[in-house]
């Protein structure tokens, strides 16, 4: 299960990046845009989360896993369509090969919750980037 | 009352990665070193292909190495025999190198050999139609093989890995009378997916279609060389 080594890397990235804080605030959940022309199974990699951020700065976030559609753009038909993964991916209308990807190609953390341990702060809902 | 803040970081999942391809592809540019990595399923011919490059082009290129492998080095060490310096890297449980890894091996080139007098680093991928194509090493090309064995369709179950990539070898070639299996076929659902693609249908038994191949490497390689600066006397 490759999922395993995806979400060793998301931990990792996650991880750099909450070190880089000057605040070490508890993360709750942790939000990502899974595209579907990716290697990337969002049930399994729900369940390797849960597994791995065990006894670790992760322990008891949750993932909360968006994902977006295989979107083509056809240059010849200028228009978007959706090829059906695993079965057709030129353009349905006049053939032409997967070209450019509009969508669908994203692996991406979109953002982080936190807990608050000061709520006069939280009440501003302040953006921490 | 439960009360949180958020963050709002949209960075790749695989940043961390990514950085670390970087860091290895800048060691490489500072070198002069060009390098492939070689994708595929298990028992596609990576290491058949290898034997062969190794042999026909490292009187003229300086090659070494980077062979990942889930837990033992017969691969390495059926690459040894050509000469060139050839690092293995066991990936114990993972199916595939990442740029961690990759950066150990590198380090090892450095440390043991003189990495300027390198042209091309060929780093063979564990074998696996999935992940590698996601995790970039620090390549400067991607280089996938399917052998015509796995049929027509695999490019369409596994279109990450052919979409990603540079070059496309059709291995096993000499196969064909064999198999009902229709070559046209598997180039249509690698265009479909990838319009650029260099597509060579190859043997490595025969030596059908190599020396496009070979054509293939020199070129590239030599598309990144910068010409030395001749200096008028």
């Amino acid at each position: 299960m490759h999922e395993t080594d995806m979400t060793k890397a998301l931990i990792v990235t996650i991880r750099d990046w909450w070190e880089s804080q000057p605040e070490k605030t508890r993360i709750s959940k942790v939000h990502l845009i899974v595209g579907e022309f990716t290697c990337v199974e969002p049930v399994s990699l729900q369940f390797a989360f849960d597994v791995q951020t065990r006894s670790t700065f992760l322990e008891g976030a949750t993932l909360e896993i968006q994902e977006t559609p295989l979107i083509a753009f056809c240059h010849a038909c200028q228009q978007e369509y959706r090829p059906e993964v695993g079965i057709q991916y030129a353009c349905p209308t006049c053939r032409s090969p997967m070209d450019d990807i509009r969508s669908g190609r994203e692996l991406k953390i979109d953002r982080l919750e936190f807990d608050c341990p000061d709520p006069s702060k939280s009440e501003e809902h302040t953006l921490c980037t | 009352m439960h009360m949180t803040h958020d963050a709002a970081l949209g960075i790749n999942l695989l940043h961390a990665n990514q950085e670390g391809a970087d860091h290895n592809r800048a060691h490489f540019d500072q070198w002069g070193i060009t390098c492939f990595n070689l994708m595929s399923s298990p028992g596609a011919g990576k290491t058949a292909l290898l034997e062969k490059t190794l042999a026909a082009l490292s009187t003229d290129l300086k090659i070494a190495v980077i062979e990942g492998d889930m837990t033992t080095e017969l691969d390495a060490d059926r690459l040894r025999q050509y000469g060139v310096p050839v690092i293995a890297i066991n990936t114990g449980r993972s199916c595939h190198l990442d740029s961690r890894m990759v950066a150990g091996g590198i380090h090892r080139l450095q440390h043991d050999y003189n990495p300027n007098q390198f042209d091309l680093v060929l780093v063979e991928n564990v074998g696996n139609l999935v992940c590698p194509a996601e995790f970039e090493v620090g390549e400067h090309a991607k280089v996938a093989l399917l052998s015509i064995t796995e049929g027509e369709d695999k490019p369409l179950k596994y279109p990450v890995m052919f979409r990603e990539a540079d070059c496309l070898l059709i291995t096993k070639t000499d196969l064909a009378p064999y198999l009902e299996v229709d070559l046209s076929q598997i180039e249509a659902n690698v265009r479909q997916i990838n319009p650029q693609v260099t597509i060579i249908p190859v043997s490595a038994k025969t030596g059908e279609g190599l020396d496009t191949w070979f054509t293939w490497v020199r070129s590239t390689v030599a598309s990144r060389q910068i010409p030395p600066v001749t200096v008028p006397i």
